[in-house]
């Protein structure tokens, strides 16, 4: 067993210590570990919400518990495990891929992380401070008011947003300018890996989004701290305005999920297809699209509110018309498929995998989008079964992708593709086990977010059935961790190009130096080390 | 020597991370704003007898020709990297705030506050958030004031031309909300 440098391949005595690096990589490591341990807490928050509903009538945990379960389950697997997670592949990555040495900001990167963490810790210290937020994830006014919510949950999840809005903020800010002025000579922004794009894109998102959430979250300060009025009713206010304000943010934050996890298995699928991406331009540019829509559909989470019939068409066509930069998108990965060479690695089968389980999601959604169906199937299981197909089938899965691509760069040793397996198939069984059911759950008239319901509904099977599909998927989990942990330790050492890969992090060693190349390198084209490698097959400059 | 003269001339926002990130977090904040701006106008009508019987448009309109003079002041003092006009512009910024801290003292007294009624709360929001940022101005002029006396010319220009953009924006957007509170009191 050789022993493997992890994260960075620091001569000895150099090491600078978790909490005062400023290196990218490092700071990347550091927001996949806070999304893999956010994680674990919202999954474990999961597990028992799942245990509640098995059986009708079920009293395992109270109803205040409950509350707080599903309210902290949303805002951690949101806030404190994708976003960091996609954060973290971007900053360690980013820098690698367009040959820069590092973030445009270094000391401004360990102070984005820092801040999401300590925003995060703020939500759950809550849970010690009598009690976690118990209103919803998007934590509706005027229940998040201090008359309907007059514990201390709702401020915590005021800070701790706030608090780790600000951090993802200026980490946008920071891979923005990165991305737009450090590409080394030749990476004209028409040649940067599409995972780079899309982080470009998912920046640009942030910027947008997030502000509009902070606002919100000041005004409910007020409210609740200072006794304003914004979304008091009784005080003349509006209570809508809230859910304008959020989901403003809430829907533009789908896409900050979703579009890295895109450009995860738009790095994936051409390497085991062992041919360029299909339609780069293409790829690239309904990021844009999808970005630009996005800021135009949130009131599609409000159909049920009663904007009126005309605000309700429009966002109805806006909605669907997302699908179309969308579908571009899977038809690009299919096509890149076809007549390739494919090799079905962990990492291909989870990305593969992303595609089937998204164009479910993505259908749902724009069966959603159908204001008649919404009205027929809001606030229902139909609407859960929706999201985590896009969130979990979609985002998780890229994100596993990812991981069984991007470890062996980051650490020196591959992850076992043996237990890999078994982590595919059994996520891949469980997530449908445990979702599947859920549309017709929805579709029956069951609600969400109901603590339990009568045994004379019938509801109980399919409960049961997407309850031992949570488990499995627990167990899904766990072997993941068990690769992990075991490859760190004793992984087959990958070398520097496990892949035959074709972009410039796999130039560099595994895991890189801290100045990440030994010189800056100079590329032609989009596929420069398949260039160095294949100077007879290279790309078309 | 050939260094010191390319760190003279101003840096340009499309090549210098520095400039560019203040320009994106600029933009970033600017949704912030319109965010609290919109709040405002959404909330306009019930709050208008109350800020039309309250609101002392030409007195505030004096300190915020204060604030407007303040942008010229950076100007000159970015452009000519002066001590002396950073000093005036953070006078000009001080005095803006007194001129805000004496109208949130008299409106206080008078029971109007964040709690009273609609007008108070969106009003002190509105003009509270860009007080705050007005004061994170205030702090970022005095820092490089500081600098600018310790290191004289080894302050980098980047710097006189960040801090000058955020002060334009913290003035920009007292444009907007002295035009939507004050003014729209007129209308």
């Amino acid at each position: 067993m050789t022993a493997v440098p992890l994260w960075v391949r620091r001569p000895a005595g150099e090491r600078v210590g978790w909490l005062r690096t400023v290196d990218h990589k490092e700071i990347g490591v550091l927001y996949i570990g806070m999304g893999v341990a956010f994680f674990a807490l919202g999954g474990v928050e999961a597990l028992l919400l799942r245990a509640q509903l098995a059986s009708p009538e079920a009293s395992l945990v109270d109803p205040e518990t409950f509350n707080q379960a599903f309210t902290v389950h949303g805002v951690t697997m949101i806030l404190l495990a994708v976003v960091p997670l996609l954060v973290g592949f971007a900053n360690y990555m980013v820098p690698l891929m367009i040959g820069a040495p590092d973030v445009a900001f270094p000391r401004l990167n360990a102070l984005s992380f820092w801040l999401s963490l300590v925003g995060g810790i703020v939500l759950y210290f809550s849970f010690l401070a009598g009690g976690a937020p118990d209103t919803g994830w998007f934590s509706y006014a005027p229940l998040a008011e201090r008359a309907f919510a007059p514990g201390t949950g709702v401020d915590y999840y005021i800070l701790g947003l706030a608090v780790n809005g600000a951090g993802t903020i200026i980490g946008a800010i920071n891979l923005a300018v990165t991305i737009l002025l450090m590409r080394c000579p030749g990476m004209a922004i028409s040649r940067v890996p599409l995972f780079v794009w899309m982080t470009l894109v998912t920046s640009v998102l942030i910027l947008g989004a997030y502000p509009a959430l902070t606002a919100a979250l000041v005004m409910l300060f007020v409210d609740r701290q200072l006794g304003g009025h914004f979304f008091d009713p009784t005080g003349g206010g509006q209570a809508v305005l809230w859910q304008h304000l959020f989901w403003f943010f809430g829907h533009p934050e789908v896409y900050i999920m979703v579009l890295p996890a895109m450009g995860m298995i738009s790095e994936v699928i051409p390497v085991f297809s062992r041919k360029p991406i299909f339609g780069y331009a293409f790829v690239a540019a309904s990021s844009v699209a999808i970005a630009f829509l996005s800021f135009g559909v949130w009131a599609h989470h409000m159909f049920a509110v009663g904007l009126g019939d005309t605000e309700n068409a429009i966002f109805s066509a806006t909605s669907m018309l997302i699908a179309i930069p969308t579908g571009v998108k899977i038809f690009n990965w299919i096509a890149t498929m076809i007549g390739g060479r494919l090799r079905m690695t962990s990492a291909m089968l989870f990305a593969v995998g992303f595609i089937a389980m998204f164009v479910i999601g993505g259908l749902s959604g724009v069966a959603l989008a159908v204001v008649p169906i919404d009205l027929a199937v809001t606030d229902s299981y139909f609407v859960v079964a929706h999201l985590h197909y896009v969130l979990f089938g979609g985002t998780m899965l890229g994100i596993f992708a990812g991981a069984y691509y991007w470890f062996p760069k980051m650490t020196g040793r591959l992850l076992n593709e043996g237990l890999g397996r078994w982590h595919f198939w059994l996520t891949f069984a469980g997530f449908n086990l445990t979702f599947l059911p859920q549309h017709w759950l929805g579709a029956a008239g069951m609600p969400r977010r109901v603590f339990t319901y009568a045994a004379s509904t019938g509801w109980g099977p399919l409960n049961l059935i997407s309850t031992i599909g949570a488990a499995i998927l627990a167990i899904a989990m766990v072997v993941f961790f068990v690769n992990l942990l075991r490859s760190l330790r004793s992984g087959e050492i990958a070398g520097d190009d496990p892949w035959d890969g074709f972009t410039l992090e796999w130039s560099t060693t595994s895991p890189p130096p801290p100045e990440n190349f030994a010189s800056i390198p100079a590329v032609t084209g989009r596929r420069p080390l398949w260039d160095r490698k294949h100077p007879e097959a290279r790309d078309k400059p | 020597m050939s260094a010191a003269v390319a760190d003279a001339r101003s840096p340009k926002i499309s090549h210098n991370p520095n400039l560019l990130g203040v320009v994106i977090f600029i933009a970033s904040e600017s949704i912030f704003f319109l965010a609290i701006v919109l709040a405002y106008v959404a909330y306009r009508d019930a709050g208008l007898a109350t800020a039309r019987a309250n609101l002392d448009v030409v007195r505030t309109a004096i300190f915020s020709i204060a604030l407007f003079a303040s942008s010229g002041t950076m100007a000159m003092a970015a452009s000519a990297r002066s001590g002396a006009w950073l000093a005036a512009t953070m006078i000009l910024g001080a005095v803006f705030l007194t001129g805000q801290a004496a109208e949130y003292a008299r409106l206080l007294a008078e029971g109007i506050g964040p709690g009273s009624a609609l007008f108070g709360t969106t009003f002190f929001t509105l003009t509270g958030l860009h007080g705050l940022h007005v004061l994170a101005g205030l702090v970022a002029l005095a820092a490089l004031f500081a600098a600018n006396l310790g290191r004289g010319r080894a302050v980098r220009a980047v710097a006189w031309e960040a801090v000058g953009l955020y002060w334009h924006f913290v003035d920009a957007v007292w444009v907007v909300v002295f035009s939507v509170v004050y003014l729209g009191t007129l209308l």
